[in-house]
């Protein structure tokens, strides 16, 4: 159901029967590394090139969500996904080895959530049974696609970010237990005309604001209602600047319930400047990290805002502006309500 | 950022900079300064070193040991890229290892690996220059217009 201006609420409650997450081994070293289902020590996973370990990594993670649920791949009614590779082959590969009927997304880094939402929105309306929907990014690809060589020596800047090497997907089907989505809201193109392609969480702040400000708005609820609202890739810079954002605009957030992906993945020492960042860092961290948070019973509700920053390297080449998005989906699990 | 492109933006975005900017991480201009001085010192004392031995071992003299010497220092820095070190050093050392003849080494190497997946002909052939090919256009043209200078002013001039 509509409500406010663009928010969905969903009736009935889409439940996430399982995930499943894989990273790479500079996730490995990290703070979540118990949190993944699969993690490997090799960025090659075996494959000749960055690309290609791209899609195993999408494979892996799309097999074990169905292994874990116990359902065979031609259950799967439609698979929802995105990555940040150009025309997101990783994505259509990946679900070219599923075979089910699949839709592509693009929301750069807030493709995790841009896929849940519409996922929910399938099942709540009965146009599915079992949808898988996730998102992955892939450092090097990443690194080679928007940057320089991976091995190039260019001195990186303080508010640069750190791609996440990983696959976070969830299966959704519209009976069964585990944690279920409430709502959602889908967020606007926001730019504030910021330009430095090494400091997204500055531009991506506003986005993840303006997403937050209407959702709480259109469900006419409070931030307290939730145990956690965790932003996708703000970083050091970005969390900062919004949280500063919010408290402008005179809504205020406790410092501790607002959290953000991009600094839980990572150990304090690891060279990842102002935080993780990337399509796989909020599906990892949701998918994996968060909700087994909230199966051990300590969270019941989180709102994640997955932001995004709609550039390429073309359009940052000429001199436009880093438009940026912010999508919001609620979980909840456990709480009195269901 | 440059003035000229802030001028184009409205005043809510114009207020965002502002406020963005206090929040922002600086860069350690100071640090970074000393640490490309002490880096890219220890470059030059390798690459003269390397002068050294070869004017010592081999029959080259102080003007024609240039070349045996770059190709070492590429040569060292091809392996440093190969190996993935030469890109933890560029982050510690920033300008330090960019601006030696390593840094245009590692500029082309490090592109020549990462387009290798593409073959030889569109990937390594088609890219090896994507960055250093400015450097070897501009570098060659300014060398160019210096000479022009210098020959118009030995000609009319009187220099020289």
């Amino acid at each position: 159901m509509m409500k406010g201006h663009r928010s969905w609420v969903f009736e009935n409650k889409p439940v996430i029967v399982s995930t499943a997450t894989v990273g790479g081994p500079f996730e490995a070293n990290g703070k979540l590394a118990d949190d993944f289902d699969l993690l490997h020590e090799d960025l090659w996973l075996g494959e000749d090139s960055y690309e290609k370990a791209h899609k195993v990594l999408f494979e892996e993670a799309f097999f074990k969500a169905m292994e874990k649920a116990g359902i065979e791949k031609e259950k799967v009614q439609f698979i929802i996904a995105g990555d940040l590779i150009n025309q997101i082959t990783p994505s259509s590969f990946a679900a070219r080895t599923i075979g089910a009927p699949y839709l592509g997304v693009f929301g750069a880094c807030s493709t995790s959530m841009e896929g849940l939402a519409l996922s929910a929105f399938i099942v709540n309306y009965g146009g599915a049974q079992y949808v898988l929907t996730g998102a992955a990014s892939h450092n090097t690809a990443v690194e080679k696609q928007f940057r320089y060589p991976t091995e190039y020596g260019g001195q990186k800047p303080p508010t640069a970010q750190w791609t996440v090497t990983g696959a976070g997907v969830a299966l959704l089907s519209n009976q069964g237990n585990g944690p279920r989505v409430t709502a959602a809201t889908i967020g606007r193109v926001v730019d504030m005309g910021l330009t430095d392609p090494f400091n997204m969480g500055g531009a991506m702040a506003p986005a993840a604001v303006d997403t937050i400000e209407a959702h709480l708005r259109d469900l006419q609820i409070d931030p307290s209602y939730y145990d956690m609202i965790v932003t996708g890739d703000l970083g050091h810079i970005g969390r900062e600047v919004s949280l500063d954002l919010m408290k402008k605009n005179g809504l205020s957030i406790e410092d501790e319930r607002y959290q953000d992906c991009g600094l839980m993945i990572y150990r304090e020492g690891q060279p990842v400047l102002s935080g993780g960042s990337g399509a796989g860092c909020s599906a990892t961290v949701v998918y994996g990290h968060l909700l087994n948070r909230m199966k051990r019973g300590e969270l019941k509700r989180i709102l994640v805002v997955a932001t995004g920053a709609l550039l390429s390297p073309l359009t940052f080449q000429q001199n436009e502006t880093i438009p940026c998005i912010a999508h919001a989906v609620a979980i909840e699990y456990g709480g009195d309500d269901i | 950022m440059a003035n000229e492109k802030r001028k184009n933006l409205t005043p809510v975005q114009q207020e965002y900079h502002l406020f963005e900017k206090e929040r922002e991480t600086k860069r350690p201009l100071f640090k970074n300064c000393v640490r490309a001085f002490l880096v890219g010192g220890l470059i030059c004392v390798i690459g003269q070193a390397v002068s050294y031995f070869y004017m010592y071992f081999f029959d080259f003299t102080e003007q024609t040991v240039g070349n045996p010497t770059v190709a070492t220092m590429v040569f060292i820095s091809m392996i440093l890229t190969g190996i993935g070190v030469y890109d933890r050093i560029a982050q510690f050392a920033g300008a330090g290892s960019a601006v030696p003849v390593t840094g245009f080494g590692n500029a082309v190497i490090s592109a020549a690996i990462e387009h290798r997946t593409e073959g030889f002909v569109l990937g390594v052939g088609a890219n090896m220059f994507k960055l250093a090919g400015s450097v070897i256009l501009f570098g060659t043209f300014a060398a160019f217009v210096v000479a022009l200078v210098k020959t118009i002013l030995i000609q009319w001039g009187g220099l020289g």
